[in-house]
């Protein structure tokens, strides 16, 4: 029935050249997989270069510490506390409006609503994080300045809470959808073990499960506050980008990111001003780095314990 | 021609062999050596360690052409593991150490002399989950001839026709080839693998258990399928299934793992019939009659 | 009598708790609706042909966007090129070759730090290494070179996900037929895992499509007369159009500016949506 398998024609072996083309396109695997680790050393080696002579002729201490931001007066001031503390500010703030009500948004999303709210909580959250931020910024313009304007009755309605506010909004997707992540990934048998016990649904959310997923929810506020710390256009767009030591969060400040955007297009290449904007960005990737490399231990953990 | 072999820990191994080949017959000439039956196995001493766990140890055994061959024991002794041996899929799992001698039809397996991905085409598999691509039935059956480069249609088609024929399957899907294969029932799912693994002309199809997954009838239509293969050729299966064993194999290996601390080895292996009538072992009889396993 | 009250408070706060939780919800998505509905009220009047066929005149005051629309377009395009091949290769080593050692961590750890980098450092990185060092000036190829580099990660993760989604079985059957492992991984494993490396991708470049930051130094200018002819040609763009206006042009054009920001997000959200429904309408399509 079946014809035997003795015919000669079986083309069984692979050719030379076969061999040296799978090698090749294995090797091109191999380094487009390494090159991750090459961007990224990349753009430190280049920030940290072209930040040599700000090193040089500012000092990063003195850069650190100074509090007088005149990069254009003669000789120029490089103090970055300003921009430090006005990035800090605008952040603060941008985490107060982010965490309670995206945490809360996740608790919700992931305990109390069925999978239909959910798919439509999902899609709501990813057209939030697709919207890019030169339009939350033109929102904020066009909405959130007036209205700070208008409630604490001041001149401008650029400050720090005005960014803050909207870079909060722009951060909601960011924490919402880690931490829901984590709260989902709390094994089904600890609630059940709760609710077997007689908690209620909020009783195990609060006792159980949130506890156990905080390490996860950590990493979200981590990882938004990276995302709120590194955001450039709302914030030079919205904050007024006032060069001087913040005092309230009605002021106007400007943010280490916005300084960068702000002056870059100005700067005579390889010049000192142009240097000290690269040790900005170096500052910049330090701080964003340690963030999200403490997010990523934080969520390695958390996956490790839930694995089985 | 049946041999009673000498293992090196002493333990008895028998051999139901057909012809064994010579050593010496290398890969270049093993069409004509061995153009009338081909796909014998010899395994001599063939241990597997993972990592530093030995899970199996000194087997020794012939798998003769043209029969049904079955391995049996109970759960964890190293069945699957020993027939992953025979097409080298072990290589694909990371941190495995096969030693020991294997040939087919002569060629050494193991060697650097054979490649992997030709012993493959060569020795066939099915799997204990069928699982289809997930592409037409067609693509399904003509994915293994056209790795092996072969590209005309009429050629494609013919083969094709010919596997699912193989399988039992053709008069089911005849009509429908272009049909996604996930379509198909669990039973159909596992008779297109087989036919998809006939489709490369292997001279040997290594089963890991095929019908444990599927319902009594579709087993009934997969044992019938081998029943018709044996014929053209060598099958080599894993069940834990004892009357499925009795039923479709020519010869039975019992392997066991006495406990966890040591490898498994080959209790004993012969003629079904005798096997499950009168066994050497004690321990086969133990297990064949279900006092443990 | 005091496990009735226990029960009754447990049951209060449960109330309280939905409640609490219900209102961050909603108002989580009331924004982004307030969002949705404001750039469509003030910018649907801008759409007409001429808005999307004509040049800015008067500075951007006055006429359309073509060579910003198209500007963004070509750029996109080009990320898209360097990022999609580069990308699908470093997932398929990822999951199909990369060993579980202490590199592979290394590499993983790269990539999130990499997604974590802020678009202004990806702008100073691309102006210092592609528009100075490799001497590409201010060109589509540079912001689009930049812009890669930001979207890779999101490209690799995407990829890596989808393919450790298929089963383990079909890669040993394709193996079992003598199938060597690109040739697995070419015909039976990527096209598998197809569409949550499309979806993925898109995500990926539609954001690409909305940063300003990485371009602003990298290659985007205010005002074109022609449109780009190549990728060492300048281009517009749409983020960067909104941002300048807003900035730098005293007395600009709301209507044409929310036109913009209209085709931005239109652009940007249509693609992301049909990604994601043709996602989970393959996933249900295909179940293993």
């Amino acid at each position: 029935m079946r014809t035997p398998p003795s015919d000669g024609a079986r083309r069984l072996g692979r050719t030379t050249t076969r061999r040296a083309a799978e090698a090749v396109v294995r090797a091109i695997i191999h380094v487009c997989g390494w090159l991750a680790i090459v961007i990224l050393a990349a753009i430190a080696i280049f920030l940290a270069w072209n930040s040599v002579r700000a090193f040089g002729e500012a000092g990063l201490g003195t850069m650190l510490s100074g509090t007088a931001w005149y990069p254009t007066s003669d000789p120029g001031k490089f103090g970055m506390l300003p921009l430090i503390l006005g990035s800090l500010f605008v952040t603060g703030v941008a985490l107060a409006v982010s965490v309670p009500v995206g945490v809360a948004a996740a608790v919700f999303i992931s305990e109390f609503s069925g999978p239909g709210v959910k798919d439509v909580m999902k899609s709501i959250i990813e057209f939030m994080a697709a919207v890019p931020s030169v339009v939350y910024g033109l929102i904020g313009v066009a909405v959130v300045i007036p209205l700070v304007k208008d409630v604490f009755a001041l001149n401008s309605g650029m400050t720090a809470l005005t960014g803050g506010i909207v870079l909060g909004v722009m951060s909601l997707p960011t924490v919402i959808s880690i931490s829901e992540d984590a709260l989902h990934a709390v094994p089904f048998d600890l609630r059940q073990g709760s609710a077997a016990l007689g908690n209620t649904r909020w009783q195990t959310t609060f006792k159980v499960t949130v506890p156990a997923a905080g390490s996860g929810i950590f990493a979200a506020v981590m990882l938004g506050l990276g995302r709120a710390i590194g955001e450039t256009m709302a914030v030079l767009m919205l904050t007024g980008n006032a060069a001087v030591m913040p005092t309230t969060v009605l002021e106007s400040v400007r943010t280490m990111t916005g300084t960068i955007a702000a002056e870059m297009g100005e700067v005579v290449q390889g010049g000192l001003h142009y240097s000290v904007l690269f040790a900005v960005g170096l500052v910049l990737f330090a701080i964003t780095f340690t963030i999200n490399l403490a997010a990523d231990l934080v969520l390695e953990r958390q996956r490790k314990r839930w694995r089985r | 021609m049946n041999a009673l072999l000498l293992e090196r820990d002493g333990t008895l191994a028998y051999t139901a062999g057909a012809v064994v080949a010579d050593d010496a017959v290398d890969v270049a000439t093993r069409e004509d050596a061995t153009a009338a039956v081909r796909g014998t196995f010899s395994l001599s001493g063939v241990s597997v360690a993972y990592g530093r766990d030995r899970v199996i140890e000194g087997v020794g055994m012939e798998i003769p052409a043209r029969s049904v061959t079955a391995l049996i024991g109970p759960s964890g002794c190293g069945k699957s593991t020993l027939l992953r041996c025979l097409n080298r899929m072990n290589d694909e799992i990371g941190n495995v150490h096969v030693d020991g001698r294997i040939t087919l039809d002569g060629a050494d397996i193991m060697g650097k002399a054979m490649d992997p991905v030709e012993l493959r085409m060569r020795v066939g598999q099915v799997f204990q989950r069928p699982n289809p691509f997930p592409m037409s039935i067609y693509d399904n059956i003509a994915y293994g001839p056209r790795t092996q480069g072969i590209r005309r249609k009429s050629e494609l088609d013919l083969l094709v026709e010919e596997s699912l024929r193989g399988a039992a399957l053709w008069d089911e899907v005849k009509k429908s080839l272009k049909k996604h294969a996930f379509e198909l029932s669990g039973g159909q799912q596992q008779r297109l693998c087989i036919a998809r693994a006939l489709a490369t002309k292997p001279e040997v199809i290594l089963m890991d258990e095929p019908a444990s997954a599927l319902d009594p009838i579709s087993t009934q239509q997969i044992e019938d399928t081998i029943a018709e293969l044996k014929d053209s050729v060598t099958i080599v299966i894993v069940t834990h299934n004892m009357q499925q064993a009795a039923r479709i194999s020519n010869q039975t290996a019992f392997m066991l793992r006495e406990s966890l601390e040591e490898p498994a080895h080959l209790v004993e292996m012969g003629d079904t019939k005798k096997m499950f009538t009168n066994p050497d072992d004690s321990r086969t009889e133990s297990y064949i009659t279900g006092r443990f396993g | 009598m005091s496990g009735m009250s226990r029960t009754r408070r447990a049951r209060r706060s449960e109330a309280v708790a939905r409640a609490v939780t219900g209102l961050a919800a909603v108002s989580v998505v009331s924004v982004a609706l307030f969002v949705l509905a404001y750039i469509v009220y003030h910018g649907i009047g801008a759409i007409d042909w001429t808005f999307l066929t004509d040049v800015p005149r008067d500075r951007g005051r006055e006429g359309g966007i073509l060579p910003v629309i198209v500007g963004t377009l070509w750029v996109v395009a080009t990320t898209a090129g360097l990022t999609l091949p580069i990308g699908i290769l470093a997932g398929i080593y990822l999951s199909e070759y990369a060993p579980r050692t202490f590199t592979t961590r290394a590499i993983r750890l790269a990539i999130t730090n990499m997604a974590g980098v802020p678009s202004i450092v990806y702008g100073l990185f691309g102006l210092a290494a592609f528009v100075l060092l490799a001497g590409f000036g201010r060109s589509i190829i540079a912001s689009a070179l930049t812009l890669t580099c930001m979207t890779l990660p999101v490209v690799i993760t995407a990829t890596e996900e989808a393919l450790r989604q298929i089963p383990q079985d079909l890669r040993q059957a394709s193996l079992a037929l003598g199938a060597t492992r690109l040739r697995t991984i070419y015909k039976v494993v990527l096209p598998a895992a197809a569409p949550g490396i499309i979806t993925g991708s898109i995500l990926g470049l539609a954001r690409a499509a909305g940063e300003t930051a990485p371009i602003l130094f990298t290659g985007a200018v205010f005002q074109m007369r022609k449109l780009p002819d190549g990728l060492s040609s300048r281009f517009m763009s749409l983020p960067y159009h909104i941002y300048a206006q807003v900035t730098s042009v005293p007395g600009w054009s709301p209507t044409l500016v929310w036109g913009t920001a209209l085709v931005l997000v239109a652009g940007v959200s249509v693609v992301s949506v049909v990604a994601a429904l043709w996602r989970s309408a393959q996933r249900r399509r295909v179940k293993w």
